[in-house]
């Protein structure tokens, strides 16, 4: 009879466990949504990545719909070469636009997609031409502050 | 010159004694592992350690969570809202308690709720005698007592840590959302982007299940190792805490430069 109530608790104690980590798992982590299944690989050359990390989201009109899987140096172009990992449901036009942006004023950096008129469709390991670099902060403020020295010194 | 070199001596005899048990402990490891299809056979002993180092320990997991996350929301809350993001709070509390606070404190009470338990018992058994007796009777103490101890703890300590997360990050939710008035959505929303369940959840779980093996078999080597007198038994239990909070603590170290490494 005490190895029944026993069994009972230790049952309990294991079914308690298994619903914490459920309970992680599925409310707390994000177990879809960040691993996609089918991916195909895009390039994208930028002059400048900023802050850009490896496993950054790809953005489309604000959905994500790949990650960054790689950034390399192209040591004959001096550019950065981006690999994205883009989900396989979805087609972007050759003449596709990305750009790197930040989410919020200090936010992480993410690509952003924008497509364009284009009928063909980029496929898998196709470069993205059309890019745009990440805004550095210290050279809009440079540029900024030379703006205002200029003019500053105009009505001398 | 006599008296100058006793304390070399002695110095010297402490840390050939230290190496001497380091190998005897790993030795008594591998004889665990050795005898451990022992415990999948006689499933009921293992059965009743699961009940006394784990079952037993839910009480003092649970309200010890709920008291860390509780903190851990007035302390984030208090931060972050100087920064005017305090919707990260859910953020922050969750991968506090997934990646450090949930494996490693949750290990710390379970040493000295559980591991001491272990100690004191085998080496009582010790003490009495009984290891000896079962001996004689054929019967090997490693596999009939440590081995189902040593489960025990292994299969409990993960456990306990994955119910000390969640009930750290329910009460994070209890101060920051119902307390404080955070966005109930933001705070669940912001939390479940930034939290990957195999770099944040997978590896606290990794984690605790190293913890779980090193304080189990601290805690039934020291039992097992303890000098069979009263004062030998209360020695062993203050060296089965100490140990195991150290070894904890260090591990963590190791565990945390490896597994949580900035990605770029």
């Amino acid at each position: 009879m005490s190895r029944t109530t026993l069994d009972l608790w230790v049952g309990f104690f294991v079914a308690l466990g298994i619903a914490a980590l459920l309970f992680l798992a599925l409310k707390v982590g994000s177990f879809t949504g960040v691993h996609m299944d089918q991916t195909y690989q895009l390039q994208a050359k930028f002059d400048n990545i900023g802050g850009l990390k490896a496993r950054g989201p790809v953005k489309s009109a604000g959905v994500v719909v790949g990650r960054v899987s790689d950034i390399r140096f192209d040591p004959e172009t001096y550019e950065a070469v981006v690999s994205l990992s883009i989900d396989a449901r979805y087609t972007f036009p050759k003449d596709t636009f990305a750009s790197i942006y930040t989410s919020g004023l200090l936010g992480d950096q993410y690509v952003g997609l924008e497509p364009g008129g284009d009928e063909r469709k980029l496929a898998a390991g196709d470069t993205i031409f059309k890019t745009q670099s990440a805004v550095v902060l210290e050279k809009l403020v440079s540029q900024f502050l030379f703006n205002k020295a200029a003019e500053g010194q105009d009505p001398k | 010159m006599a008296d100058l070199l006793e304390p070399l001596c002695r110095l010297g005899s402490q840390v050939v004694e230290r190496i001497w048990r380091l190998g005897y402990a790993s030795r008594f490891f591998v004889a665990v592992l050795l005898n451990s299809g022992a415990a999948l056979r006689r499933y009921p002993l293992t059965l009743r350690e699961i009940w006394f180092s784990g079952v037993l320990s839910l009480i003092i997991i649970l309200v010890s969570g709920l008291f860390v996350g509780l903190v851990l929301g007035m302390q984030g809350y208090e931060i972050l809202q100087r920064y005017g993001s305090a919707e990260q709070l859910g953020t922050m509390v969750a991968l506090s308690l997934l990646r450090e606070l949930g494996p490693v404190v949750a290990a710390l009470l379970f040493a000295s709720r559980a591991g001491s338990a272990i100690t004191a018992e085998i080496g009582l058994m010790k003490a009495t005698e009984q290891l000896k007796a079962m001996d004689m009777m054929a019967v090997d103490p490693v596999a009939r007592v440590v081995v189902p101890r040593f489960w025990g703890g292994v299969i409990s300590m993960p456990l306990l840590a994955a119910m000390f997360s969640s009930m750290g990050i329910f009460g994070g939710w209890l101060i920051g959302v119902v307390v404080i008035g955070v966005d109930d959505g933001s705070f669940w929303s912001q939390m479940q982007s930034a939290v990957d369940f195999r770099y944040d959840v997978w590896n606290g779980i990794l984690k605790s299940l190293v913890f779980g093996v090193a304080v189990s078999l601290i805690a039934v080597f020291e039992g097992y190792d303890s000098a069979p007198t009263a004062e030998g038994v209360s020695r062993a239990i203050t060296r089965t805490v100490v140990t195991s909070a150290l070894a904890i603590l260090a591990l963590d170290f190791v565990l945390t430069s490896f597994m949580f490494r900035g990605t770029s």
